[in-house]
């Protein structure tokens, strides 16, 4: 493991080990509690292979009676805990702990209730994102937030995650497409939060929860909204001599009042990979690809296709294609979706990055970029949900080879602080987990965590839920939660009073 | 009226709210003061007036993001939206109506305080869904931001979500970015006439399960209708609205979608382009209900429900009361306006809402009632709990706003 500082091991907790894993076991019998080294292995890292360690004992609950009673043990004898969906997090957030319980959510598989006349559907959340889908596509409808990973990641992870697709530029974020969950908390208690109606009578809890990185609660049960498919669907494929006249195209067609339901960008290097693998006819002589996709009904597709055609030529498109079937359509995609894959094939190992910029630095970014290869000697290619400014560089490195995963970390990490310095963010998708938990502090100065660990210490204030993630240090409650009341204060010195 | 205090800088907010502390004062934080009878009847020491930190400092319309400072006009950011075609989408209720007073007041910081929305909420979300990033105090005295101005982050908890919505319990907000989107090219709405409440919620449902992207579902019964642009076409008989939004082709083709799904529900009128504005800013603002036509003593609810739940929490309160429903979002909100009484008739709505789920608030009342009853909805005891400990945590000393939603938050 290299350099990652994780909360220091409860040995008292450790000493106990036989005894909590026969606890365990009188509350999730037969094999829903795995002890043994070799059986445990599959859960020692998630998405973010770098960061590997065995839990002390994994539970998989299939009742949240059973998630609540395990947690309430666990609160009562200081244990930690690491939730799990599917482990496809890029972030190391279900990075068990040496001494904490990795509790996998895999058992929570059953959609419960398919309810069409409200538009909705309540399922458990170790379901597969794609699985909602697949539940509710006879009928005409889709579950709209559509990650990559969707065949395999679970729908409480991607609540945990607040987890988006290229479609999200249209359709939202998960927490857009959320209406309720019922929660566990630390202490084994349990709440519903939403349900099938919209927003919440007092504070949006359900907002908080989402996103929260599996820090604040256990997911045992999701309602999540399903649309009506779209009719059709189309995407042009558009070439630039550079990624400013992408960047401009892209800019251009938001400012027509254009949506599209995706708008991706890839780069030189990015449209090599993918062509080579998938062989999509992606042009090869360009800096700069656009995929813009437009959904809804023929007319309006057909619409727009001839709108977005004529903005991107006037932006210096040097091969401009709309596909005319939903073949084509799909081969389009197939290149983009197959990025990851692609780059995995021209380079041992790659490291995917996650920041969000204001669109308008693109050049900058992408300039800015080319030099830190240069210092680090390593290439990177790029993905670019590009009208909504996520960022995907995929830095090439071998692992093999000695000091290569440092220095593409350290790559990464100054490509984050980057995003920030332009007016950007950390994470766009991925989440902070561990990976970019210690860069925090690049984005937030000491007062805004603080705050954001305020809220932490009002749903786990032991910091038992997942400890060593998102937060570069995890203060304690009582520390937070003391007023530095500056007394003797003149009131209200300068503001004028009426 | 209590003392007000008028700060021009967030620095001076910060001031502001330190000294109450160290005073021991309340503070009621208030922008244009337009949802002032909003919210438990409580009483405050001073005014936090916010209405002097204004102005519009980030606009990129290409970007889809705005920043202002929290106190900035509503009216002011709609007009400069407007010069580039764009808006908010969730399409924030202008409450002056429902209140008598004036229309088109109201501060950014406001809206999203609040977590306003509109017809459009069904589809786009409320402003809890646009909501980008912030900075404010919060009631410990400390200047403290959280979120970005980028459309997509999920770097840390997503703070913008707390504040939605908890009308300046935790925190003052002092600057806000928001996402904005494109306006619409052109609307119009197809309308259903003399639907009972059941029938019209099952045509919605089907037209929302449709290909016709349909970006506003309501259903006003007869009385409602009659006070709107489409009393005369409606001639005493219950409207059903559907809104399309969009580019000419594409409403041309779903309003043909459309009609042909919903010919056997009854006659249908297509309402154009200004009378469609007109008819949606009324269900927005729930004009039907607005004190200049019921008065002000008539206590007026907010109720969100799942969708097909409408016309059975309608039912429950009409069996014990003589009710008066103009049904949103596909019958998921009612706006139910009911007699006076000592509790507003909180007993009936809550029971009604229990038994269906959802939740309800009591948007207008007079003070008397807003003092003994629950003004939002009194949240399960796990919830409260939550919700006693973030206020805890973020105003220890109940500085901000203390008793405007739940006693002792
Ligand atoms: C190839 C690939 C492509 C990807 N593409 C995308 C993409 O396009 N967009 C995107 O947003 N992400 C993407 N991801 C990232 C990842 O798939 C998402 O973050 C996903 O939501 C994680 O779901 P999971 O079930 O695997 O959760 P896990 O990885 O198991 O866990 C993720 C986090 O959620 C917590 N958690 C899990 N379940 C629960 C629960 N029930 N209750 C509370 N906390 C819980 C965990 O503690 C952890 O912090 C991709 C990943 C891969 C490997």
């Amino acid at each position: 493991m290299s350099r990652l500082r994780m909360p220091e091991a409860d040995r008292t907790v450790l000493e106990r080990r036989e005894a909590i894993v026969a606890a365990l076991r009188a509350i999730v019998p037969g094999e829903g509690v795995i002890a043994g080294e070799r059986e445990m292995r599959p859960y020692e890292s998630d998405g973010l292979t770098a960061y590997r360690q065995l839990p002390m004992v994994v539970v998989l609950p299939d009742t949240t009676e059973q998630v609540s009673r395990v947690l309430r043990y666990c609160h009562e004898n200081r244990i930690r805990v690491v939730p799990r969906g599917a482990g496809t997090s890029l972030s190391g957030g279900a990075l068990p702990l040496a001494d904490g319980v990795l509790l996998g959510m895999g058992k929570f598989n059953r959609i419960r209730e398919i309810d069409l006349a409200n538009r909705v559907v309540v399922a458990e959340p170790g379901v597969t994102n794609l699985a909602i889908t697949r539940a509710v596509e006879d009928a005409g409808f889709y579950y709209a937030p559509d990650p990559s990973s969707q065949i395999a990641c679970t729908i409480g992870g991607n609540v945990a995650e607040n987890s988006g697709g290229v479609h999200c530029l249209k359709y939202g974020l998960t927490t857009n497409n959320v209406l309720g969950c019922e929660l566990v908390l630390m202490t084994g208690e349990v709440v519903r939060l939403g349900g099938k109606h919209l927003d919440s009578g007092g504070y949006d809890l359900l907002g908080v929860v989402t996103g929260s990185e599996g820090l604040l609660g256990v997911v045992t049960e999701v309602t999540v909204r399903i649309l009506r498919k779209p009719e059709t669907a189309r995407a042009v494929l558009v070439g630039f001599p550079s990624s400013e006249d992408a960047g401009a195209c892209v800019a251009r067609i938001i400012g027509a009042g254009i949506i599209p339901a995706g708008m991706e960008m890839m780069d030189r290097p990015a449209i090599q990979a993918a062509e080579d693998f998938v062989h999509a006819g992606y042009p090869l002589d360009v800096e700069a690809l656009l995929i813009v996709e437009l959904d809804g009904p023929r007319a309006e597709v057909d619409h727009l296709i001839e709108r977005v055609s004529e903005i991107a030529r006037a932006c210096g498109a040097t091969t401009l294609k709309a596909s005319t079937s939903e073949e084509e359509r799909l081969l389009f995609w197939a290149g983009r979706k197959a990025a990851f894959p692609a780059v995995g094939r021209i380079s041992p190992d790659y490291y995917c990055m996650d920041g969000t910029i204001p669109r308008a630095r693109l050049p900058q970014v992408l300039a800015r970029m080319r030099e830190m290869q240069q210092t680090y000697g390593l290439r990177v290619a790029n993905v670019f949900h590009a009208g909504d400014g996520n960022l995907h560089p995929l830095i090439l490195y071998d692992a093999n080879n000695p000091g290569e995963l440092e220095r593409a970390e350290a790559f990464g990490a100054e490509i984050l602080k980057l995003c920030v310095e332009v007016g950007g963010v950390l994470t766009g998708e991925h989440g902070v987990g561990v990976e970019k938990r210690d860069l925090m502090p690049a984005m937030f100065d000491e007062a805004d965590l603080a705050h954001q660990q305020r809220l932490k210490c009002a749903f786990d204030a032991e910091g038992l839920l997942n400890p060593g993630k998102v937060f570069p240090t995890l203060h304690r409650c009582a520390e937070l939660g003391r007023m530095h009341v500056r007394g003797g204060r003149i009131a209200f010195p300068d503001i004028p009073r009426f | 009226m209590a003392d007000a205090i008028k700060p021009r800088e967030a620095t001076e907010v910060r001031e502001a709210v330190e000294a109450a502390i160290a005073e021991g004062k309340t503070l009621e934080v208030v922008g244009q003061g337009s949802k002032r009878a909003i919210g438990r009847a409580a009483q405050w020491d001073l005014t936090l007036d916010l209405s002097g930190l204004s102005g519009v400092t980030l606009y990129e319309p290409e970007e889809l993001v705005l920043s202002a400072r929290a106190g900035t006009p509503l009216a002011e950011i709609e007009a400069l939206m407007a010069e580039h075609r764009q808006q908010l989408a969730f399409e924030p209720i202008d409450y002056g109506p429902i209140f008598g007073a004036a229309a088109g007041r109201g501060t950014l910081g406001g809206v999203l305080a609040a977590n306003l929305s509109g017809p459009r909420r069904l589809v786009a979300g409320a402003a809890r869904d646009h909501f980008l990033g912030f900075s404010a105090v919060s009631g410990r005295g400390e200047r403290f931001k959280a979120g970005g101005r980028v459309v997509k982050n999920v770097t840390g908890y997503d703070l913008a979500k707390l504040a939605a919505g908890s009308w300046g319990t935790l925190a003052v907000l002092t600057d806000v970015t928001v996402k904005v989107l494109p306006r619409p090219e052109t609307e119009e709405s197809l309308l259903l006439f003399g639907l009972d409440d059941r029938a019209a919620i099952a045509a919605l449902s089907r037209a929302m399960g449709s290909t016709g992207e349909v970006s506003g579902a309501a259903h006003l019964p007869a009385a409602a209708a009659a006070k709107t642009v489409v009393a005369s076409l409606a001639g005493g008989r219950a409207v059903t609205a559907l809104r399309l939004e969009g580019v000419p082709p594409s409403i041309l083709h779903r309003r043909n979608v459309l009609q042909s799904l919903l010919k056997p529900c009854g006659e249908l009128a297509v309402l154009p382009e200004e009378a469609s504005r007109t008819l949606w800013r009324s269900i927005r603002d729930v004009t039907p209900f607005a004190a200049a036509v019921t008065g002000l003593e008539r206590p007026l609810w907010r109720i969100s429900t799942a969708p097909v739940q409408g016309p059975e929490i309608a039912a429950r309160i009409a069996a014990g009361t003589d009710v008066s429903i103009l049904y949103d979002w596909a019958g998921g909100l009612l706006w139910a306006l009911l007699p006076p009484s000592d509790d507003a008739g909180a007993g009936l709505v809550r029971a009604a809402v229990a038994a269906c789920g959802g939740h309800a608030t009591l948007i207008r009342a007079p003070a008397s009632a807003r003092a003994t009853v629950s003004v939002f909805e009194p949240p399960d005891p796990v919830a409260a709990m939550l919700t006693k400990r973030i206020k805890q945590n973020f105003d220890p000393q109940g500085v901000l706003n203390p008793g405007r939603m739940y006693a002792g938050v």
